[in-house]
């Protein structure tokens, strides 16, 4: 039986160091010039502790560790060029089942073979300590795996977006969840491999039914959450094996998760247990169709746009959800150009939560090249609406929702929101009357004088406001 | 180490993570949810350790297959990382392009 080698003092300092590359990494992304430099060290940070672990290991397998980085680097980077930027929120959730996925697995190995581990007790049993790490390890890199499995399949369009709600489930997760809890309770006293694969299985159906009532528009808080879970998974496994690399990269990720989740739910005034609790967005149907008589509003084409766009002094951009899905971004540019040409101040006014991830639309709007001096965030632009002529809105709905701050019975009441009425022209690029956003409230934006409203899709509204610019 | 002292490290680096994490600008919240997926496979150390020791098949081939998760993340968060940063540029002087 092997027991825990004296640690070689220069591998600690190499995986402190690449700790510290790490943290570096997410300096660097205080600031977009500075953010290219950070994620390299990043990778320096990550090849120091694999090239650390390779040496300080006996390897009795080089060659199939070999093949296995490799078959993972050239689905990895294939996938990374691949990808459409607007699909980011997908492979994000895509990438954090990985994790999940993998910090089970090591998990598993560890049990399964403790003493390569060094966490064998000369009782020939795994260490108590050992034990609860590893059950907690397994279980938050199961719930991972499933939670962002179920993520995924509902940005990427294979399940409905709407929350789907079983009867009596908080009952049966706060079961579910006790019953782990106290089956990790109880493997420190049993080690037996039923607990531990109890543990495993539960973890994966909590994982499951905790993100399948969580509709579409909460989709940032849950995508951030499960970036937390997957830096406590890293974190608990690096418990396990002592490991100061991983352990400072889990708090890192945790804390990076927990704080945008927090931001999340903050742009949204939704408190996090709501968030979790699920079902919001679902009775649409019901809110929505408060039986208001049809109310006024008013048409416009493109021609309309492009004259009243081609006469302002000032234009703010609002984007949405709508414009990733319909890829306007690149015509959107096109129309900011065209209109600089002219003379016009062109600028753009982003939401917290517009999209579907933290920074989404950020992403899209650098992706088209604009650049990201005239990209804004909420509270630093939101003063200039009434000076501004036009606040042309494309995709977006409930963010600029002004019963947000009147209307003490919405549902969005008290979320901060863009004032885009404030603007002396509000252009709304929608696709049809009939849809809401989803929230599930009508929109009073819609129904105001000084509102034109372009119905269509967004980026063949925007190209025909750009030819008729010229 | 003992646990006292890898508890300590945890603890101090859930602070600096909050302190680093609040200094993001979020205009780069998507590409921090990218790399910090692409760190968080460190993991790959413990799969790396699983699949070089000797004494158990079943666990040489689950730390393989970790390996093989956490390689897909690591090379592909990165990746993308960079690919989004490299689209973040400052305003050029009006006419080019």
């Amino acid at each position: 039986m092997e027991h825990t080698a004296p640690v070689n003092p220069w591998v600690a300092l190499a995986y402190l160091v690449a700790g510290v590359c790490f943290i570096l990494a997410l300096r660097g992304l205080s600031s977009p010039a500075t953010a290219q430099r950070g994620n390299r060290l990043g990778m320096i940070g990550m090849a120091l502790a694999v090239g650390t672990t390779l040496f300080a290991h006996h390897l009795a397998s080089p060659f199939e560790i070999g093949v296995a980085m490799a078959i993972g680097a050239a689905i990895g980077i294939v996938t990374a060029r691949r990808i459409a930027m607007t699909d980011m929120p997908q492979l994000v959730a895509a990438f954090h089942s990985l994790v999940g996925m993998a910090a089970v697995l090591v998990a598993a190995a560890a049990y399964l073979n403790p003493g390569a581990f060094g966490i064998l007790g000369d009782d020939g049993q795994i260490l108590t300590v050992s034990r609860i790490e590893m059950g907690l390890g397994i279980a938050i890199g199961a719930i991972t795996f499933s939670g962002s499995v179920i993520a995924f399949l509902k940005l990427n369009g294979n399940m409905s977006g709407k929350p789907i709600m079983l009867p009596g489930r908080h009952v049966i997760n706060i079961a579910v969840l006790a019953a782990i809890l106290g089956l990790v309770g109880y493997f420190t006293q049993d080690q037996s491999a039923w607990v531990f694969w109890t543990i495993t299985a539960l973890s994966f159906v909590i994982g499951f039914l905790l993100i399948v009532p969580i509709g579409g528009a909460d989709m940032p808080v849950v995508v951030s959450m499960l970036n937390s879970y997957s830096g406590w998974a890293a974190a608990a496994m690096g418990f396990t094996l002592h490991n100061s690399a991983m352990i400072i990269t889990g708090a890192l990720v945790g804390s990076s998760g927990a704080i945008l989740s927090y931001i999340m739910c903050k742009a949204m005034n939704r408190s996090f247990i709501s968030v979790i609790a699920g079902g919001f967005g679902g009775d649409s149907a019901a809110a929505g169709g408060e039986a208001k008589e049809q109310r006024p509003w008013k048409r416009g084409s493109a021609d309309d746009a492009a004259f009243l766009l081609g006469q302002a002094e000032q234009v703010i951009i609002v984007p949405g959800y709508g414009m990733a899905v319909s890829q306007a971004q690149h015509a959107l540019r096109e129309m900011g150009d065209k209109l600089k040409e002219h003379g016009v101040r062109v600028k753009y006014a982003i939401h917290p939560v517009a999209g579907r991830m933290p920074g989404h639309m950020n992403v899209l709007l650098a992706e088209a090249n604009v650049p990201y001096d005239d990209v804004f965030e909420l509270e630093d632009i939101n003063s200039e609406f009434s000076q501004t002529d036009i606040a042309f809105v494309i995709g977006a709905n409930d963010v600029t929702n002004p019963a947000a701050k009147t209307d003490k019975t919405s549902p969005i009441y008290g979320m901060p929101v863009l004032d885009v009425e404030k603007a002396k022209t509000v252009l709304f690029i929608k696709r049809s009357m009939g849809g809401v956003g989803y929230a599930g409230v009508d929109n009073d934006v819609f129904y105001m004088d000084n509102t034109m409203m372009l119905l269509g899709d967004a980026k063949k509204m925007v190209e025909e406001i750009v030819k008729s610019l010229d | 180490m003992d646990f006292i002292s890898i508890l300590s490290i945890f603890v101090m680096a859930c602070f600096v993570g909050y302190y680093v994490v609040w200094s993001v600008t979020p205009a780069l919240h998507t590409p921090l949810m990218a790399v910090t997926n692409a760190i968080s496979s460190v993991i790959i150390v413990g799969a790396l350790i699983a699949s070089a020791a000797e004494g158990s098949v079943w666990s040489k081939w689950l730390g393989l297959l970790a390996v093989v998760l956490a390689s897909v993340n690591i090379f592909g968060g990165f990746a993308v990382t960079q690919r989004m940063l490299a689209m973040y540029k400052k305003k050029e002087r009006p006419v080019a392009k």
